[in-house]
Protein backbone atom coordinates (compact mmCIF):
# COMPACT_ATOMS: atom_id res chain seq x y z
CA UNK A 1 0.00 0.00 0.00
CA UNK A 2 1.92 3.26 -1.24
CA UNK A 3 0.99 6.15 0.58
CA UNK A 4 1.73 9.43 0.63
CA UNK A 5 1.88 12.08 2.85
CA UNK A 6 -1.27 13.98 4.11
CA UNK A 7 -0.83 17.22 1.70
CA UNK A 8 -0.80 20.34 3.51
CA UNK A 9 -3.86 22.38 3.37
CA UNK A 10 -4.69 25.93 4.86
CA UNK A 11 -7.49 25.53 7.64
CA UNK A 12 -9.35 28.08 9.06
CA UNK A 13 -7.59 28.83 12.52
CA UNK A 14 -6.72 30.62 15.84
CA UNK A 15 -3.52 30.93 17.47
CA UNK A 16 -3.45 31.17 21.03
CA UNK A 17 0.56 32.07 21.76
CA UNK A 18 -0.14 31.69 25.48
CA UNK A 19 -0.30 27.95 24.98
CA UNK A 20 -1.93 25.65 26.94
CA UNK A 21 -1.15 23.40 30.07
CA UNK A 22 -2.26 20.17 29.97
CA UNK A 23 -3.10 17.90 32.33
CA UNK A 24 -0.16 16.00 32.36
CA UNK A 25 2.00 18.91 33.32
CA UNK A 26 3.61 19.70 29.85
CA UNK A 27 2.85 23.11 28.73
CA UNK A 28 2.23 23.89 24.62
CA UNK A 29 4.07 27.08 24.03
CA UNK A 30 1.68 27.83 21.41
CA UNK A 31 -1.92 26.40 20.48
CA UNK A 32 -3.56 26.49 17.48
CA UNK A 33 -7.42 25.90 16.85
CA UNK A 34 -8.72 24.91 13.48
CA UNK A 35 -12.67 25.51 13.28
CA UNK A 36 -15.53 25.88 10.80
CA UNK A 37 -18.84 28.09 11.44
CA UNK A 38 -22.05 27.90 9.87
CA UNK A 39 -24.63 30.74 10.36
CA UNK A 40 -24.53 33.94 12.01
CA UNK A 41 -23.64 34.89 15.80
CA UNK A 42 -26.63 36.84 17.17
CA UNK A 43 -26.37 40.01 18.81
CA UNK A 44 -26.55 39.22 22.36
CA UNK A 45 -24.68 36.24 21.37
CA UNK A 46 -27.00 33.47 23.09
CA UNK A 47 -27.43 31.11 19.79
CA UNK A 48 -24.09 29.54 19.47
CA UNK A 49 -23.92 25.47 18.87
CA UNK A 50 -20.91 23.99 19.36
CA UNK A 51 -20.44 20.58 17.61
CA UNK A 52 -17.73 18.32 18.80
CA UNK A 53 -16.51 15.46 16.46
CA UNK A 54 -15.71 11.98 16.81
CA UNK A 55 -12.94 10.07 17.15
CA UNK A 56 -11.93 10.30 12.97
CA UNK A 57 -14.03 13.41 12.34
CA UNK A 58 -13.29 16.67 11.60
CA UNK A 59 -14.51 20.65 11.77
CA UNK A 60 -16.07 20.29 8.32
CA UNK A 61 -19.66 19.30 9.35
CA UNK A 62 -21.66 20.64 6.76
CA UNK A 63 -19.77 21.45 3.75
CA UNK A 64 -17.49 19.99 1.48
CA UNK A 65 -14.74 18.36 2.95
CA UNK A 66 -10.83 20.10 1.42
CA UNK A 67 -9.33 16.95 1.47
CA UNK A 68 -11.87 14.08 0.43
CA UNK A 69 -14.48 15.75 -1.18
CA UNK A 70 -16.77 14.39 0.13
CA UNK A 71 -19.78 16.49 2.03
CA UNK A 72 -19.76 17.39 5.13
CA UNK A 73 -19.58 14.27 7.98
CA UNK A 74 -23.32 15.48 9.76
CA UNK A 75 -24.94 17.16 6.82
CA UNK A 76 -27.79 15.45 7.68
CA UNK A 77 -28.08 17.03 10.83
CA UNK A 78 -26.65 20.81 10.53
CA UNK A 79 -27.81 23.29 8.00
CA UNK A 80 -30.69 25.31 7.05
CA UNK A 81 -33.71 23.93 8.33
CA UNK A 82 -32.48 21.30 9.64
CA UNK A 83 -32.23 19.46 13.20
CA UNK A 84 -29.69 22.18 13.83
CA UNK A 85 -30.67 24.58 12.10
CA UNK A 86 -28.01 27.23 10.53
CA UNK A 87 -30.90 29.50 10.04
CA UNK A 88 -31.49 29.70 13.97
CA UNK A 89 -28.51 28.93 15.54
CA UNK A 90 -24.39 30.15 14.73
CA UNK A 91 -22.83 26.15 14.65
CA UNK A 92 -19.01 25.97 15.74
CA UNK A 93 -17.11 22.83 15.04
CA UNK A 94 -13.08 22.63 15.96
CA UNK A 95 -10.59 20.15 15.15
CA UNK A 96 -9.93 18.50 18.40
CA UNK A 97 -6.52 19.16 20.08
CA UNK A 98 -3.97 16.22 18.91
CA UNK A 99 -6.06 16.25 15.70
CA UNK A 100 -4.59 16.39 12.05
CA UNK A 101 -6.56 18.79 10.38
CA UNK A 102 -5.14 22.11 11.51
CA UNK A 103 -5.63 22.18 15.36
CA UNK A 104 -2.04 21.56 17.45
CA UNK A 105 -1.29 17.52 16.96
CA UNK A 106 1.52 15.32 16.35
CA UNK A 107 1.84 17.04 13.07
CA UNK A 108 2.62 20.28 14.32
CA UNK A 109 6.09 22.01 14.45
CA UNK A 110 7.45 21.50 18.21
CA UNK A 111 7.20 23.94 20.07
CA UNK A 112 10.01 23.18 23.21
CA UNK A 113 12.95 23.64 20.62
CA UNK A 114 14.30 27.32 19.99
CA UNK A 115 15.18 26.76 16.63
CA UNK A 116 14.04 27.42 13.56
CA UNK A 117 12.12 25.24 11.53
CA UNK A 118 11.44 22.49 14.11
CA UNK A 119 11.01 19.02 13.86
CA UNK A 120 7.28 17.47 14.23
CA UNK A 121 5.81 16.44 17.57
CA UNK A 122 5.69 12.94 16.31
CA UNK A 123 4.95 9.99 18.57
CA UNK A 124 6.50 12.44 21.00
CA UNK A 125 3.41 15.13 21.36
CA UNK A 126 2.37 15.16 25.00
CA UNK A 127 -0.49 12.66 25.70
CA UNK A 128 -3.81 14.97 25.99
CA UNK A 129 -7.07 13.84 27.56
CA UNK A 130 -10.77 14.90 26.67
CA UNK A 131 -10.68 17.73 29.11
CA UNK A 132 -7.51 19.16 27.22
CA UNK A 133 -9.61 19.11 24.17
CA UNK A 134 -12.60 21.01 25.50
CA UNK A 135 -9.83 23.60 27.34
CA UNK A 136 -8.67 24.18 24.09
CA UNK A 137 -12.22 24.63 22.36
CA UNK A 138 -13.22 26.70 25.39
CA UNK A 139 -10.15 28.90 24.41
CA UNK A 140 -11.68 29.22 20.97
CA UNK A 141 -15.02 30.21 22.32
CA UNK A 142 -13.95 32.59 24.08
CA UNK A 143 -12.36 34.41 21.02
CA UNK A 144 -15.25 34.43 19.29
CA UNK A 145 -16.55 36.39 22.49
CA UNK A 146 -19.19 34.12 23.38
CA UNK A 147 -19.75 33.07 27.24
CA UNK A 148 -22.44 30.68 27.32
CA UNK A 149 -23.22 28.39 24.65
CA UNK A 150 -26.67 27.56 23.78
CA UNK A 151 -25.71 24.09 23.22
CA UNK A 152 -22.74 21.36 23.31
CA UNK A 153 -23.56 18.49 21.11
CA UNK A 154 -21.37 15.63 20.36
CA UNK A 155 -21.82 11.68 19.27
CA UNK A 156 -19.29 9.53 20.23
CA UNK A 157 -15.64 10.81 21.16
CA UNK A 158 -17.61 14.00 21.07
CA UNK A 159 -20.21 13.21 23.46
CA UNK A 160 -17.43 12.62 25.92
CA UNK A 161 -16.61 16.24 25.18
CA UNK A 162 -19.90 17.34 25.33
CA UNK A 163 -19.93 15.73 29.39
CA UNK A 164 -16.91 17.37 29.91
CA UNK A 165 -17.92 20.82 29.04
CA UNK A 166 -21.20 20.09 31.13
CA UNK A 167 -18.68 18.94 33.68
CA UNK A 168 -16.18 21.78 33.51
CA UNK A 169 -18.08 24.38 32.59
CA UNK A 170 -21.40 24.39 33.60
CA UNK A 171 -22.46 27.92 33.81
CA UNK A 172 -21.29 28.25 30.20
CA UNK A 173 -23.25 25.65 28.66
CA UNK A 174 -27.52 25.84 28.83
CA UNK A 175 -28.07 22.47 27.17
CA UNK A 176 -25.99 19.26 26.28
CA UNK A 177 -26.44 16.38 24.20
CA UNK A 178 -24.21 13.90 24.88
CA UNK A 179 -25.03 11.04 22.24
CA UNK A 180 -23.90 7.45 21.67
CA UNK A 181 -21.45 7.83 24.64
CA UNK A 182 -20.32 6.86 27.65
CA UNK A 183 -18.62 8.90 30.77
CA UNK A 184 -15.51 6.35 30.69
CA UNK A 185 -14.01 3.62 28.13
CA UNK A 186 -14.83 0.22 29.20
CA UNK A 187 -12.07 -2.52 28.72
CA UNK A 188 -13.92 -3.31 25.58
CA UNK A 189 -13.67 -0.23 24.49
CA UNK A 190 -9.55 -0.07 24.90
CA UNK A 191 -9.25 -3.38 23.78
CA UNK A 192 -10.34 -2.46 20.48
CA UNK A 193 -7.98 0.70 20.45
CA UNK A 194 -5.38 -1.81 21.73
CA UNK A 195 -5.92 -3.36 18.55
CA UNK A 196 -5.64 -0.37 15.79
CA UNK A 197 -2.60 0.69 17.93
CA UNK A 198 -1.04 -2.50 17.76
CA UNK A 199 -1.43 -2.60 13.88
CA UNK A 200 0.16 0.81 13.11
CA UNK A 201 3.06 -0.58 15.40
CA UNK A 202 3.55 -3.36 13.60
CA UNK A 203 3.59 -2.10 10.17
CA UNK A 204 7.36 -1.70 8.94
CA UNK A 205 6.69 1.69 7.52
CA UNK A 206 5.76 2.95 11.27
CA UNK A 207 9.64 3.28 11.56
CA UNK A 208 9.75 3.38 15.08
CA UNK A 209 7.23 6.69 14.78
CA UNK A 210 9.69 8.26 12.36
CA UNK A 211 7.67 7.49 9.44
CA UNK A 212 7.22 11.45 8.58
CA UNK A 213 10.40 12.15 8.61
CA UNK A 214 11.19 9.66 6.16
CA UNK A 215 8.21 10.61 3.87
CA UNK A 216 6.51 6.88 4.83
CA UNK A 217 3.24 6.73 5.74
CA UNK A 218 2.56 3.40 7.95
CA UNK A 219 -1.07 3.00 5.74
CA UNK A 220 -1.40 -0.70 6.37
CA UNK A 221 -1.36 -0.14 9.96
CA UNK A 222 -3.75 2.56 10.26
CA UNK A 223 -5.61 0.99 7.31
CA UNK A 224 -6.39 -2.28 9.75
CA UNK A 225 -6.64 -0.16 12.63
CA UNK A 226 -9.58 1.71 10.60
CA UNK A 227 -10.89 -2.13 9.36
CA UNK A 228 -11.48 -3.21 12.79
CA UNK A 229 -12.80 -0.02 14.50
CA UNK A 230 -15.16 0.24 11.52
CA UNK A 231 -16.52 -3.15 12.64
CA UNK A 232 -17.24 -1.94 15.97
CA UNK A 233 -19.52 1.38 14.28
CA UNK A 234 -21.73 -1.22 12.62
CA UNK A 235 -23.89 -4.05 14.13
CA UNK A 236 -24.29 -7.37 12.84
CA UNK A 237 -27.68 -7.03 11.57
CA UNK A 238 -26.53 -3.97 9.52
CA UNK A 239 -23.32 -6.00 8.27
CA UNK A 240 -25.94 -9.12 7.34
CA UNK A 241 -28.06 -6.47 5.92
CA UNK A 242 -25.55 -4.56 3.38
CA UNK A 243 -23.58 -7.38 2.79
CA UNK A 244 -24.36 -10.80 4.01
CA UNK A 245 -22.72 -13.92 2.49
CA UNK A 246 -22.30 -11.65 -0.61
CA UNK A 247 -19.34 -12.66 -2.91
CA UNK A 248 -18.04 -10.35 -5.06
CA UNK A 249 -17.93 -11.59 -8.97
CA UNK A 250 -16.98 -15.56 -9.39
CA UNK A 251 -14.06 -15.19 -7.55
CA UNK A 252 -11.91 -18.72 -6.89
CA UNK A 253 -12.61 -20.20 -3.37
CA UNK A 254 -9.50 -20.07 -1.17
CA UNK A 255 -7.91 -17.33 -2.30
CA UNK A 256 -7.22 -14.47 0.15
CA UNK A 257 -8.64 -11.43 -2.29
CA UNK A 258 -10.98 -9.85 -1.42
CA UNK A 259 -13.52 -12.55 -2.73
CA UNK A 260 -16.38 -11.54 0.35
CA UNK A 261 -18.04 -7.91 -0.54
CA UNK A 262 -17.84 -7.33 3.36
CA UNK A 263 -14.28 -7.91 2.67
CA UNK A 264 -14.15 -5.41 -0.36
CA UNK A 265 -16.03 -2.63 1.93
CA UNK A 266 -13.63 -3.03 5.18
CA UNK A 267 -10.58 -2.48 2.53
CA UNK A 268 -12.10 0.40 1.15
CA UNK A 269 -12.62 1.71 4.56
CA UNK A 270 -9.34 1.45 5.48
CA UNK A 271 -7.78 2.30 2.14
CA UNK A 272 -9.53 5.88 1.88
CA UNK A 273 -8.92 6.71 5.66
CA UNK A 274 -5.33 6.32 5.32
CA UNK A 275 -5.93 9.64 2.74
CA UNK A 276 -6.79 11.36 5.61
CA UNK A 277 -5.59 10.49 8.81
CA UNK A 278 -2.47 10.89 10.40
CA UNK A 279 -1.51 7.50 12.39
CA UNK A 280 0.12 9.28 15.11
CA UNK A 281 -3.14 11.21 15.64
CA UNK A 282 -4.87 8.30 15.98
CA UNK A 283 -2.83 6.97 18.59
CA UNK A 284 -2.63 10.67 20.35
CA UNK A 285 -6.83 10.54 20.32
CA UNK A 286 -7.17 6.98 20.99
CA UNK A 287 -5.53 7.08 23.57
CA UNK A 288 -7.12 10.81 25.29
CA UNK A 289 -10.76 8.47 24.68
CA UNK A 290 -9.06 5.08 26.73
CA UNK A 291 -7.89 7.52 29.65
CA UNK A 292 -11.41 9.28 29.57
CA UNK A 293 -13.53 8.43 33.27
CA UNK A 294 -15.82 11.53 34.10
CA UNK A 295 -16.09 9.26 37.45
CA UNK A 296 -12.56 8.97 38.72
CA UNK A 297 -11.96 12.24 37.83
CA UNK A 298 -14.93 13.35 40.77
CA UNK A 299 -13.71 11.01 43.45
CA UNK A 300 -15.09 8.07 41.56
CA UNK A 301 -19.22 9.27 41.81
CA UNK A 302 -20.21 10.60 38.21
CA UNK A 303 -23.36 12.67 39.99
CA UNK A 304 -20.25 14.73 41.47
CA UNK A 305 -19.49 15.64 37.92
CA UNK A 306 -23.12 17.39 37.60
CA UNK A 307 -23.49 18.38 41.00
CA UNK A 308 -26.03 21.61 41.34
CA UNK A 309 -25.66 21.49 37.36
CA UNK A 310 -28.40 23.87 35.14
CA UNK A 311 -27.66 22.58 32.09
CA UNK A 312 -30.41 20.77 30.64
CA UNK A 313 -28.91 17.12 28.98
CA UNK A 314 -30.80 15.12 26.11
CA UNK A 315 -29.36 12.11 26.06
CA UNK A 316 -29.51 9.91 23.23
CA UNK A 317 -28.67 6.54 22.36
CA UNK A 318 -28.77 3.67 19.45
CA UNK A 319 -30.10 0.13 20.39
CA UNK A 320 -27.89 -2.06 18.23
CA UNK A 321 -24.54 0.27 19.38
CA UNK A 322 -22.96 -2.25 21.09
CA UNK A 323 -19.63 -0.01 21.19
CA UNK A 324 -21.71 2.51 23.67
CA UNK A 325 -24.25 0.57 24.69
CA UNK A 326 -27.58 1.92 25.91
CA UNK A 327 -26.50 1.04 29.29
CA UNK A 328 -23.47 3.43 29.21
CA UNK A 329 -26.09 6.23 28.55
CA UNK A 330 -28.54 5.14 30.93
CA UNK A 331 -25.90 5.42 33.82
CA UNK A 332 -25.32 9.04 33.13
CA UNK A 333 -28.76 9.06 33.11
CA UNK A 334 -29.24 8.18 36.52
CA UNK A 335 -25.93 9.67 37.69
CA UNK A 336 -27.75 13.36 36.29
CA UNK A 337 -30.89 12.13 38.43
CA UNK A 338 -28.65 11.92 41.18
CA UNK A 339 -27.79 15.26 40.96
CA UNK A 340 -31.29 16.60 40.67
CA UNK A 341 -30.52 17.43 36.95
CA UNK A 342 -32.72 18.09 33.73
CA UNK A 343 -32.64 15.39 31.55
CA UNK A 344 -33.92 13.84 28.78
CA UNK A 345 -33.09 10.01 27.54
CA UNK A 346 -34.03 8.56 24.67
CA UNK A 347 -32.81 5.14 23.07
CA UNK A 348 -33.47 4.95 19.44
CA UNK A 349 -34.30 1.74 17.53
CA UNK A 350 -32.11 1.11 14.89
CA UNK A 351 -30.41 -1.71 13.29
CA UNK A 352 -27.47 0.41 12.41
CA UNK A 353 -25.11 -0.07 15.30
CA UNK A 354 -23.03 2.64 16.46
CA UNK A 355 -22.78 5.11 13.11
CA UNK A 356 -26.33 5.80 13.34
CA UNK A 357 -25.61 9.30 15.22
CA UNK A 358 -24.40 9.93 11.73
CA UNK A 359 -26.68 8.43 8.93
CA UNK A 360 -30.23 8.94 8.33
CA UNK A 361 -32.37 8.05 11.33
CA UNK A 362 -35.46 9.54 11.95
CA UNK A 363 -36.62 9.65 15.17
CA UNK A 364 -33.39 10.83 16.17
CA UNK A 365 -33.50 13.77 13.99
CA UNK A 366 -36.43 14.59 15.25
CA UNK A 367 -35.57 13.95 18.88
CA UNK A 368 -32.32 15.75 18.51
CA UNK A 369 -34.49 19.03 16.43
CA UNK A 370 -37.70 18.40 19.00
CA UNK A 371 -34.87 18.96 22.46
CA UNK A 372 -33.61 22.05 21.30
CA UNK A 373 -36.64 24.37 20.25
CA UNK A 374 -37.89 23.16 23.71
CA UNK A 375 -34.33 24.95 24.92
CA UNK A 376 -34.59 27.72 23.27
CA UNK A 377 -38.02 28.32 24.64
CA UNK A 378 -36.76 27.90 27.81
CA UNK A 379 -33.44 29.81 26.96
CA UNK A 380 -36.01 32.56 25.61
CA UNK A 381 -34.20 32.45 21.71
CA UNK A 382 -36.00 34.54 19.42
CA UNK A 383 -37.57 32.11 16.88
CA UNK B 1 -37.20 3.11 11.60
CA UNK B 2 -39.09 2.49 15.04
CA UNK B 3 -41.31 -0.67 15.27
CA UNK B 4 -44.26 0.81 16.97
CA UNK B 5 -44.92 -1.41 20.10
CA UNK B 6 -48.11 -1.19 21.51
CA UNK B 7 -47.91 -0.38 25.15
CA UNK B 8 -48.39 -1.84 27.90
CA UNK B 9 -49.66 -0.24 30.49
CA UNK B 10 -52.74 1.14 31.06
CA UNK B 11 -54.24 2.79 28.01
CA UNK B 12 -57.91 3.92 28.18
CA UNK B 13 -56.01 7.63 29.17
CA UNK B 14 -58.20 10.00 29.41
CA UNK B 15 -56.03 13.03 29.39
CA UNK B 16 -57.64 15.69 29.33
CA UNK B 17 -59.53 15.13 32.57
CA UNK B 18 -56.41 13.97 34.70
CA UNK B 19 -54.50 16.87 33.17
CA UNK B 20 -57.35 19.16 34.63
CA UNK B 21 -57.76 17.43 37.92
CA UNK B 22 -53.96 16.94 38.71
CA UNK B 23 -53.16 20.34 37.29
CA UNK B 24 -55.49 22.26 39.85
CA UNK B 25 -53.77 20.24 42.93
CA UNK B 26 -50.21 21.79 41.40
CA UNK B 27 -48.90 25.20 43.20
CA UNK B 28 -47.54 27.24 40.12
CA UNK B 29 -44.01 27.18 40.00
CA UNK B 30 -43.54 24.52 41.61
CA UNK B 31 -41.13 21.42 40.67
CA UNK B 32 -42.49 18.29 39.32
CA UNK B 33 -41.64 14.96 37.93
CA UNK B 34 -44.83 12.84 36.21
CA UNK B 35 -43.85 9.24 36.32
CA UNK B 36 -45.79 7.53 33.78
CA UNK B 37 -45.95 10.47 32.03
CA UNK B 38 -46.69 9.30 28.71
CA UNK B 39 -46.04 11.45 25.65
CA UNK B 40 -45.69 14.36 28.43
CA UNK B 41 -48.85 16.29 27.76
CA UNK B 42 -49.50 16.86 31.44
CA UNK B 43 -46.16 18.23 31.95
CA UNK B 44 -46.12 20.48 29.10
CA UNK B 45 -49.26 21.78 30.52
CA UNK B 46 -48.35 22.23 34.21
CA UNK B 47 -44.95 24.24 31.99
CA UNK B 48 -47.36 26.51 30.13
CA UNK B 49 -50.28 27.10 32.15
CA UNK B 50 -48.02 27.12 35.63
CA UNK B 51 -44.60 27.83 34.81
CA UNK B 52 -43.43 24.51 36.61
CA UNK B 53 -40.60 22.95 36.27
CA UNK B 54 -41.94 19.95 35.27
CA UNK B 55 -39.78 16.29 33.97
CA UNK B 56 -41.10 13.13 33.05
CA UNK B 57 -40.28 9.24 33.24
CA UNK B 58 -42.19 7.19 30.70
CA UNK B 59 -41.24 3.28 30.04
CA UNK B 60 -42.18 3.22 26.59
CA UNK B 61 -40.01 4.21 24.31
CA UNK B 62 -42.36 5.33 21.56
CA UNK B 63 -44.00 8.02 23.86
CA UNK B 64 -40.57 9.36 25.29
CA UNK B 65 -39.20 9.71 22.06
CA UNK B 66 -42.64 11.64 21.12
CA UNK B 67 -42.47 13.35 23.87
CA UNK B 68 -38.45 14.51 23.91
CA UNK B 69 -39.13 15.71 20.30
CA UNK B 70 -42.29 18.15 21.28
CA UNK B 71 -39.28 19.80 23.34
CA UNK B 72 -40.50 18.04 26.94
CA UNK B 73 -37.97 17.16 29.39
CA UNK B 74 -38.50 13.13 29.70
CA UNK B 75 -36.55 10.05 30.30
CA UNK B 76 -37.31 6.81 29.29
CA UNK B 77 -37.18 4.90 32.74
CA UNK B 78 -39.09 2.43 34.87
CA UNK B 79 -41.10 3.83 37.86
CA UNK B 80 -39.94 0.36 40.20
CA UNK B 81 -36.09 1.25 39.38
CA UNK B 82 -35.38 4.80 38.93
CA UNK B 83 -37.11 6.70 41.52
CA UNK B 84 -34.24 5.19 43.84
CA UNK B 85 -31.86 7.61 41.94
CA UNK B 86 -33.40 10.81 42.81
CA UNK B 87 -31.62 12.48 45.58
CA UNK B 88 -34.26 13.40 48.90
CA UNK B 89 -36.72 16.31 48.50
CA UNK B 90 -35.92 17.08 44.79
CA UNK B 91 -39.23 17.83 43.55
CA UNK B 92 -42.71 19.82 44.97
CA UNK B 93 -44.95 17.48 43.86
CA UNK B 94 -43.87 13.88 42.53
CA UNK B 95 -47.04 12.84 39.96
CA UNK B 96 -48.16 9.07 39.33
CA UNK B 97 -50.91 8.82 37.20
CA UNK B 98 -52.60 5.72 36.63
CA UNK B 99 -49.90 3.69 37.07
CA UNK B 100 -49.92 2.99 40.31
CA UNK B 101 -52.04 -0.45 39.93
CA UNK B 102 -49.54 -1.13 37.32
CA UNK B 103 -46.23 -0.83 38.96
CA UNK B 104 -44.23 -4.30 40.29
CA UNK B 105 -44.25 -2.43 44.21
CA UNK B 106 -46.57 0.23 44.42
CA UNK B 107 -45.82 0.71 48.83
CA UNK B 108 -41.91 0.49 47.29
CA UNK B 109 -43.12 3.39 44.74
CA UNK B 110 -45.19 5.10 47.01
CA UNK B 111 -42.12 5.23 49.51
CA UNK B 112 -39.94 6.41 46.95
CA UNK B 113 -42.47 9.53 45.55
CA UNK B 114 -42.39 10.86 49.00
CA UNK B 115 -38.96 10.72 49.47
CA UNK B 116 -38.16 12.62 46.76
CA UNK B 117 -40.97 14.96 47.00
CA UNK B 118 -42.67 16.71 49.28
CA UNK B 119 -46.14 15.84 47.82
CA UNK B 120 -47.11 12.77 45.99
CA UNK B 121 -50.26 13.43 44.01
CA UNK B 122 -51.73 9.61 42.98
CA UNK B 123 -54.59 8.87 41.07
CA UNK B 124 -55.62 5.20 39.97
CA UNK B 125 -59.10 3.75 38.45
CA UNK B 126 -61.00 2.49 41.46
CA UNK B 127 -61.07 -1.44 41.60
CA UNK B 128 -64.41 -0.99 44.17
CA UNK B 129 -66.95 0.39 41.41
CA UNK B 130 -69.95 -1.17 41.41
CA UNK B 131 -70.24 -2.64 38.09
CA UNK B 132 -66.39 -4.13 38.58
CA UNK B 133 -67.83 -5.44 42.14
CA UNK B 134 -71.23 -6.45 40.01
CA UNK B 135 -69.71 -8.40 37.35
CA UNK B 136 -67.67 -10.31 39.56
CA UNK B 137 -70.62 -11.21 41.55
CA UNK B 138 -72.77 -11.93 38.98
CA UNK B 139 -70.47 -14.06 36.37
CA UNK B 140 -68.13 -14.73 38.57
CA UNK B 141 -65.46 -13.84 36.58
CA UNK B 142 -62.56 -11.05 36.07
CA UNK B 143 -64.72 -7.97 35.47
CA UNK B 144 -64.45 -6.34 31.53
CA UNK B 145 -64.94 -2.79 32.07
CA UNK B 146 -64.55 0.58 29.93
CA UNK B 147 -61.95 1.00 32.56
CA UNK B 148 -60.48 -2.74 33.28
CA UNK B 149 -60.52 -3.40 29.17
CA UNK B 150 -58.27 -5.91 29.08
CA UNK B 151 -58.36 -9.85 29.96
CA UNK B 152 -56.93 -11.07 33.40
CA UNK B 153 -53.83 -12.46 31.64
CA UNK B 154 -53.09 -9.52 29.72
CA UNK B 155 -53.69 -6.86 31.62
CA UNK B 156 -50.57 -4.68 32.75
CA UNK B 157 -52.75 -3.88 36.06
CA UNK B 158 -50.98 -6.28 38.23
CA UNK B 159 -51.61 -4.65 41.36
CA UNK B 160 -55.61 -3.40 41.73
CA UNK B 161 -56.60 -1.76 44.66
CA UNK B 162 -60.34 0.08 45.74
CA UNK B 163 -60.21 3.31 47.50
CA UNK B 164 -60.60 2.23 50.62
CA UNK B 165 -57.69 -0.06 50.10
CA UNK B 166 -55.70 3.07 49.46
CA UNK B 167 -56.96 5.09 52.27
CA UNK B 168 -55.79 1.79 54.35
CA UNK B 169 -52.59 1.55 52.61
CA UNK B 170 -51.96 5.47 53.44
CA UNK B 171 -52.79 4.90 57.11
CA UNK B 172 -50.43 1.93 57.37
CA UNK B 173 -47.88 3.78 55.66
CA UNK B 174 -48.10 6.75 57.72
CA UNK B 175 -49.24 9.07 54.76
CA UNK B 176 -51.49 12.19 55.64
CA UNK B 177 -54.08 12.26 52.63
CA UNK B 178 -54.38 16.00 52.07
CA UNK B 179 -56.75 16.10 49.57
CA UNK B 180 -59.05 13.18 47.73
CA UNK B 181 -61.35 13.00 45.25
CA UNK B 182 -63.26 10.41 43.26
CA UNK B 183 -64.71 10.95 39.91
CA UNK B 184 -67.37 9.01 37.57
CA UNK B 185 -66.67 7.86 34.43
CA UNK B 186 -67.71 11.01 32.74
CA UNK B 187 -65.42 12.62 34.24
CA UNK B 188 -67.38 14.43 36.56
CA UNK B 189 -67.15 14.90 40.28
CA UNK B 190 -69.95 13.97 41.63
CA UNK B 191 -71.99 14.76 45.37
CA UNK B 192 -71.48 11.11 46.68
CA UNK B 193 -67.54 12.47 46.53
CA UNK B 194 -67.51 13.64 50.00
CA UNK B 195 -68.21 9.98 51.62
CA UNK B 196 -65.50 7.63 51.32
CA UNK B 197 -68.11 4.16 51.19
CA UNK B 198 -70.22 5.84 47.86
CA UNK B 199 -67.18 7.36 46.56
CA UNK B 200 -65.63 4.17 46.51
CA UNK B 201 -68.99 2.45 45.15
CA UNK B 202 -69.77 5.39 42.25
CA UNK B 203 -66.21 6.64 41.09
CA UNK B 204 -64.31 5.02 38.37
CA UNK B 205 -61.43 7.08 39.24
CA UNK B 206 -59.88 8.03 42.36
CA UNK B 207 -56.92 10.89 43.22
CA UNK B 208 -55.19 11.92 46.13
CA UNK B 209 -52.75 14.27 47.28
CA UNK B 210 -50.21 13.05 50.68
CA UNK B 211 -47.74 14.02 52.13
CA UNK B 212 -45.68 12.45 55.07
CA UNK B 213 -47.05 12.83 58.36
CA UNK B 214 -44.93 14.73 60.29
CA UNK B 215 -43.36 12.61 62.38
Amino acid sequence: MDQAELPEIAHAHVAFDDGLTLECGLALRRLTVAYRTYGRLNADRSNAVLVCHALTGDQYVAEQHPLTGKPGWWEMVVGPGLPIDTDRFFVVCANVLGGCMGSTGPRSPRDDMDQPNPPRWGTDFPPVTIRDMVRAQKRLIEHLGITRLFAVIGGSMGGMQVLEWAASYPDAVFAAVPIATAANHSAQNIAFNEVGRQAIFADPDWLGGTYWAHGRVPARGLAVARMIAHITYLSEQALTRKFGRRLRGAQAAGSFDDTFEVESYLRHQGSSFVRRFDAASYLTITRATDWFDLAADHGGDLSAAFRGTRTRFCLISFSSDWLYPTAESRTIARALNRAAANVSFVEIATDKGHDAFLLDEPDFHRTLAGFLAGCAEHAGLPA
Amino acid sequence: MNVAVDPVRYVAKNMRLDLRLIAEMIAPGSRVLDIGCGDGTLIDHLFRTRGCDARGIEIDMAEVTRAVAHGLPVMQGDADTDLAQYPDAAFDYVVLSRTLQAVERPREVLRQMLRIGERAVVSFPNFGHWRVRWQLLRQGRMPMTSVWNRPWHETPNIHPCTIRDFFALCEQEGYRVERWLAVDDAGQRAPWRRFVGLANLFGEQALFQLRKAPS
